[in-house]
């Protein structure tokens, strides 16, 4: 990493933001770590169509499906077994992409599963 | 475990023992369950012995690892396929082009090496997201913005270089003509960078694309000659505030005039932003009553379509488009839009209005986010209304149309026409101006799970293609399974252009390894079968 190692030395603000496990956020900012296992990889990765709030196609789709039925939130779900959860987020379904090891580590994914299907 | 074509199985697990040995083992995947995340969701040949999948998947961490990586891929003649992020659904994904390739996946490479906020660049590795960058931008309070497509996950590196667009000002909203300086890998391992980054040192890699000599930064866009693993982009300094408007026209005659109007105030930079003309009752999807009413040639067509939105109180016509800068400039290019479209009996609407810097709370609330230089992911919604068939994907038909209200609405109806004929129902049908200068017309053609409907998305978008063509209008864009045919419609002088990629090609990557297919280039050896 002469490059980077170049870059810090001339002061630039180089950022070494992962080195051996996937970090994808997509957030608009950075989610810091929780108490609760499970919960900020859930933030990072799941929130952007799965969370509360506006122009999100995840929960949008689940209230049209279920009508108010089931919860559109899966935070709020506790009907989810985590086979299910590793089955969606490695398979995908109708517009949601499969998700790759790149981009989600199987320890990420067995900690949203964990987050899903917490006892509440 | 799965192997690649032209590589004996013996031969391919020595490479899988080696490239093992640069990435670790954990970056190395062979097991079926593992490929299965790489096939591309959106594949309009989805399950079908057609569809391309991939043979292994060999993930670096740095450029030297892709170099490690290619040299020995390059010594045992495997076919790569290189992706960024992954994201590029409805043109390909993560699936190869040619199947039974090794996907370089490139997603780990993550680093924001730099960014600049006084000379308003960005130099990124290719698994940098929209995301990352906004993130990184934002808890530094810098004053720049990203210009974002509309899904907000993909990479600016692969996005620039499939020709990706967004929504931002020129030119920061064509994605590669924003971009400035590259670092590319060669099929044979080479380290290689563009423009000014090939002078050791370089102090304005990211600010000089041309460097000396011809500026070849083209020919690794929409191609199989080289790996990128580096690469500026120029970013927009932060308005001082953002007006999002609509222009809205209320009659169908009122169409070319709306269009030619607002083209004009994009050819005078009064507008600089991505904008598009949509149509509740022209575009798509189709109400099964309106259906009826397009369909009808007859002389009352105009009279009942005008009509059927005076009943839904909907504009026949809508530009949305964005102004950017200091309040007062804002304000007053606002006064030359207007009076432009009310000169036609059109009028100029104010949808939201905000000055930077912005809270979270109103980045998580400001509507139509990548206007404001915000990702998101709000395209991807599979269900539109209840009992509405579920969206599972879509390929699009990206015809390039010239920027004239005349041949744009003759063209949407030729379009509309073929749709009709073979029973596909697109989304979209927009008119949109992306691109500096060209119309971009998208058709987001559903495709999923059901072979036979999926064959008649591949029969219509076929269609699409030829008709388009014998009008003088192509794809700027398009997914792995029509690219053969779409490279072959830019056919001037006997595809001269066509087979002087196939020399670059063979001069480039002798071996013919890399991207195999990738816009219709095929290496020698593959050239005879398809």
């Amino acid at each position: 990493m002469k490059y980077r190692a170049l870059l810090l030395a001339l002061g630039f603000a180089a950022l070494p933001v992962a080195a051996d496990s996937p970090t994808v956020s997509w957030t608009w900012s950075a989610v810091p770590d929780s108490a609760v296992p499970g919960k900020a990889e859930f933030e990072r990765s799941c929130s952007i169509c799965h969370g509360a709030g506006p122009d999100r196609p995840g929960t949008n789709s689940l209230q049209i499906k279920y009508d108010g039925k089931v919860s559109a939130l899966l935070e709020e779900r506790t009907d989810l077994t985590a086979d299910q959860v590793r089955y969606y987020v490695r398979n995908g379904f109708a517009m949601m992409p499969r998700f790759r090891k790149t981009e989600l580590t199987d320890a990420q994914v067995d900690a949203i599963a964990r987050y899903l299907t917490r006892p509440r | 475990m799965r192997t690649p074509p032209g590589v004996a199985a013996s031969r391919f697990a020595q490479v899988l023992t080696q490239w093992r040995s640069i990435v670790g083992a954990d970056w190395v995947f062979t097991s079926e369950s593992d490929l299965d995340t790489y096939r591309d969701s959106y594949s309009p040949m989805y399950g079908e012995p057609s569809e391309r999948i991939a043979s292994a998947v060999v993930a670096p961490d740095s450029a030297e690892q892709v170099c490690e990586v290619m040299k020995i891929a390059y010594a045992a003649g495997v076919p790569m396929y290189p992706i960024s992020t992954g994201k590029n659904l409805t043109y390909g994904g993560s699936a190869p082009a040619y199947s039974g390739s090794v996907i370089l996946d490139l997603k780990r490479m993550n680093r924001i090496l730099e960014v600049s906020e006084r000379n308003a660049f960005a130099l990124v590795e290719p698994g940098v997201s929209y995301f990352d960058l906004y993130r990184y931008i934002r808890e530094r309070g810098l004053k720049l913005w990203i210009d974002c497509p509309d899904p907000g996950w993909g990479s600016l590196v692969g996005n620039s270089l499939d020709h990706g667009a967004g929504y931002t000002n020129a030119p920061y909203r064509d994605h590669f003509e924003a971009h400035c300086g590259m670092e590319v890998v060669l099929a044979d391992g080479e380290l290689v960078r563009t423009g000014m980054g090939a002078m050791p040192n370089s102090k304005t890699w990211q600010q000089f694309r041309y460097g000396m000599g011809p500026m070849v930064d083209g020919i690794f866009s929409q191609s199989n000659f080289g790996v990128v693993t580096k690469m500026g982009f120029w970013l927009m300094p932060e308005p001082e505030c953002a007006m999002y408007l609509q222009a809205e026209a209320f009659h169908y005659e009122d169409g070319v005039a709306f269009i030619d109007t607002l083209a004009g105030l994009l050819y005078k930079d009064l507008i600089g932003s991505q904008t598009h003309v949509e149509s509740a009752i022209m575009g798509y999807p189709v109400a099964p009553d309106l259906a009826k009413l397009r369909a009808d040639p007859g002389e009352g067509r105009a009279a009942a379509l005008n009509a059927y939105a005076r009943s839904k109180n909907l504009p026949f016509w809508a530009a949305p488009f964005s102004l950017y800068g200091p309040e007062d400039v804002v304000r007053a290019k606002l006064g030359h839009v207007r009076e432009a479209f009310e000169r036609m009996g059109a009028t100029v609407r104010e949808i939201a209005f905000l000055k930077f810097p912005i809270t979270d709370d109103q980045v998580n609330q400001a509507p139509d986010k990548p206007r404001f230089g915000i990702p998101n992911l709000a395209y991807f919604t599979s269900r539109f209304a209840p009992g509405a068939p579920l969206f599972e994907g879509h390929i699009d038909f990206s015809p390039v149309v010239p920027l004239d209200g005349q041949t744009v609405r003759e063209a949407q109806d030729i379009f509309d026409k073929v749709c009709r004929d073979h029973q596909i129902y697109p989304l979209g049908g927009r008119m949109l101006v992306y691109h500096l200068r060209a119309a971009t017309l998208i058709y987001a053609i559903p495709v999923g799970r059901d072979a036979a409907a999926n064959q008649r998305a591949r029969d219509g978008f076929s269609k699409l293609m030829e008709v388009a063509a014998e009008h003088g209008w192509g794809e700027y864009r398009i997914h792995p399974a029509f690219m053969d045919k779409g490279m072959s419609l830019y056919s001037y002088n006997n595809g001269a252009l066509h087979r002087f990629h196939e020399r670059l090609k063979d001069a480039v990557d002798p071996r013919g390894i890399l991207s195999a297919g990738r816009y219709g280039i095929w290496p020698k050896h593959l050239r005879s079968s398809t």
